[in-house]
């Protein structure tokens, strides 16, 4: 979680430069969109922490929490989010399009597109016979969309190791999840299917650890796919540059007032963890993105002919 | 003598024995295709088969006809009407190593999934910089004239070719539906197999013969890139593919009575063109129709006049041409559809225009 944090404020840094006073998009290191995951740690840290690097997992338009619990290459990572040679994709995708086979991992900019694949690649692993299952992140949003309701009734009748992952950071860029949403808990929607639904209040990792323990073991011993809503909170805007005017009076700072990360820290300090200890994570974490961002911002940049390559393989 | 006239014999009877073979091995274009995804799931445990009705029904269009029976349910999925789902599906089992070939019944219903086509399945390689493969089949029936109307007669083969990371293809007749099916599977890319329902050997959709052609019994590929000149001539290239080759081919028929000397090709591959083929011939002939049974405008008519009038080697004796779908939808009224159908008929008189206009 502290990894992940301090990534997107380093990346949040690099995007500023160059867009300020005046937001241009296109300016700076990092051009285009960025959606930053800042306040969401907990859904990726506590779900990832179940899975082995064969796991497949999807992940959404804001994805650099769950690339980083999923093991991801953070220099390659990094130096792809800044479009460099070195990049993941050799800066093809960017920051919404991150793909690292190694550790079966990819997301993508539309809404509930990577339920399918999820779905498919759950399927593979059972055909196999292996104990590999798939994860979909996805966000409250994408549980509007065709795609969710097909995937969650494909897996059902295919019995497919697939856990997907609501992310509720109840907004959809800026329409509000009970504006937009038929019903409160998403959740809900799993006894439509006959599978297992679970909500988990309180942006809480220990017990959206506990809720994806269950699903992800029934999914390895064949019991077939779970849908887990996590309540999460954004504590930035829906991207970069957001003004983020639809927000109620006060929501920003009552949220920072429930920052998982400095709460979960009181939690370990309270529970005995020692001091010690939580600096050490803390300095591992700051040196391994220090070190990605320096790779990224060093890294060469590709070649405009290399654009014509890789379209196939 | 007697020696010559023995190895003659033998000759005569082996050849005797080919073409007995070759008439007993005609296929439709449907058999063809089955016959080419049984031998590739016997070949590689890793390619399955998805779609709706192909499990026990053997497939709308009969392209899987007898794969359940023999691979059973696991690698022969028949799957609700949720497209999205299972193409979104099929390029999660791709990137985990498997080869799957997908069923979606009519092309016209590429509204409901397309995002898990152009956005999902044909990028994969590039956002991954050619690490997470993506080799899927997704076969598809286009085409009309059976009075099927708007929804079910689509041909859209420019929406599919128009958009980067995907394979289009559309065979002309049975060999070549194995060859290109067979490709297709090995291929480590996304291929959009479509398939003419006029072609297909059907009985109930009516027939076209020379679609039904002898095809080898063992495996073997016919490239995905590239065209063939089914016939030669001197005096103008016809270009047709699917069902508007036969046309081409009726009409170079017709003219020839004429002593009028058309070549005719069979693009067989509509992404990536092969355009030197093409440019090859009408550099030759001067003179281009193009019969394509999509709408009009933008379409694969267009790219094929485009890619003559930018090559600095044709010496165009005439304006090029094209027979197609006008830009409407497609009629259901029999008396509507027929009228605006291309067909041989007017692929004669528009290469007749053109070979007399020059005159």
């Amino acid at each position: 979680m502290v990894k992940s944090r301090y990534f997107e404020e380093s990346v949040k840094q690099a995007y500023l430069e160059g867009k300020q006073p005046l937001f241009n998009m296109a300016k700076g290191p990092i051009p285009g969109e960025m959606h930053l995951s800042n306040g969401q740690e907990p859904c990726a840290a506590g779900v990832c922490a179940h899975l082995r690097p064969g796991d497949f997992v999807t992940a959404t338009h804001r994805p650099h929490h769950v690339a980083i619990a999923k093991g991801v290459d953070l220099k390659a990572m990094a130096a792809e989010i800044f479009g460099k040679m070195p990049g993941l994709s050799g800066g093809r995708g960017g920051h919404m399009h991150l793909f690292d086979p190694d550790v079966n991992f990819s997301c993508s900019g539309i809404i509930g597109q990577g339920m399918g694949p999820a779905l498919g690649a759950a399927v593979a692993r059972q055909m196999r016979g292996d104990e590999h299952v798939a994860i979909s992140f996805i966000g409250e949003g994408a549980a509007n969309q065709g795609a969710f309701h097909e995937s969650l009734n494909l897996a059902a009748i295919w019995n497919a190791p697939v856990v997907f992952v609501i992310e509720d950071n109840s907004y959809g860029i800026s329409v509000a999840k009970k504006d937009c949403t038929a019903i409160e808990k998403n959740s809900d929607r799993a006894s439509a299917y006959g599978i297992s639904g679970v909500f988990v209040p309180g942006n809480d990792p220990d017990a959206v650890y506990d809720a994806a323990g269950d699903a992800v073991s029934r999914a390895r011993r064949g019991g077939g796919p779970s849908l887990i809503e996590v309540e999460t909170y954004r504590l930035e805007g829906h991207f970069m540059g957001d003004a983020e005017q639809y927000r109620p009076k006060g929501e920003v700072e009552r949220l920072m007032g429930i920052d998982p990360i400095p709460i979960y820290r009181r939690r370990l300090a309270d529970a005995g963890v020692d001091s010690a200890l939580l600096e050490a994570a803390d300095a591992r974490a700051k040196k391994n993105v220090d070190e990605a961002i320096q790779f990224a911002r060093t890294a060469p940049a590709p070649e405009a002919s290399d654009a014509f390559e890789k379209v196939f393989t | 003598m007697h020696l010559r006239k023995c190895l003659l014999n033998r000759i005569v009877a082996k050849e005797d024995e080919k073409l007995k073979n070759k008439a007993e091995r005609r296929l439709t274009i449907a058999k063809a295709m089955s016959e080419a995804i049984a031998q590739a799931m016997d070949a590689d445990q890793r390619v399955l088969v998805m779609g709706e009705d192909i499990g026990k029904l053997g497939g709308v269009f009969g392209t899987t006809q007898g794969l359940l029976e023999k691979y059973g349910p696991e690698r022969v999925r028949d799957t609700p009407i949720s497209e999205t789902a299972f193409i979104g599906a099929a390029v999660g089992m791709a990137a985990s190593g498997m080869r799957p070939i997908v069923e979606l019944m009519f092309v016209d219903f590429f509204g409901v999934c397309m995002d898990a086509i152009y956005n999902l399945a044909a990028k994969q390689s590039y956002f991954s910089g050619g690490r997470v493969k993506c080799p899927l089949v997704i076969m598809t029936s286009v085409g009309g004239g059976y009075g099927d109307a708007g929804q079910h007669s689509q041909c859209l083969y420019a929406t599919f070719a128009h958009l980067p990371g995907m394979k289009v293809v559309i065979p002309s007749n049975a060999y070549d539906a194995k060859g290109l099916m067979t490709a297709a599977i090995r291929d480590e890319n996304p291929t959009i197999f479509m398939f003419h329902k006029a072609l297909q050997g059907m009985g109930w959709l009516g027939t076209e013969p020379r679609a039904i052609t002898s095809v080898p019994q063992e495996l073997y590929e016919v490239p995905l890139n590239k065209a063939a000149v089914v016939r030669t001539g001197r005096d103008i290239t016809l270009v047709g593919f699917g069902v508007t080759l036969h046309h081409a081919l009726d009409a170079a028929e017709a003219l020839a009575v004429d002593g009028i000397e058309a070549e005719v090709i069979d693009l067989r591959a509509l992404a990536p063109i092969d355009r030197e083929t093409v440019r090859r011939s009408v550099a030759k002939t001067g003179r281009l129709v193009v019969v394509d049974d999509d709408y009009k405008s933008c379409g694969i008519s267009a790219e094929i006049i485009a890619m003559v009038c930018e090559d600095p080697q044709a010496k165009l004796r005439s304006a090029p041409t094209r027979v197609t779908h006008p830009d409407i939808p497609v009629p259901f009224s029999p008396v509507m559809e027929r009228a605006i159908l291309p067909t041989a008929s007017k692929v004669e008189v528009s290469a007749r225009n053109a070979v007399r206009g020059f005159e």
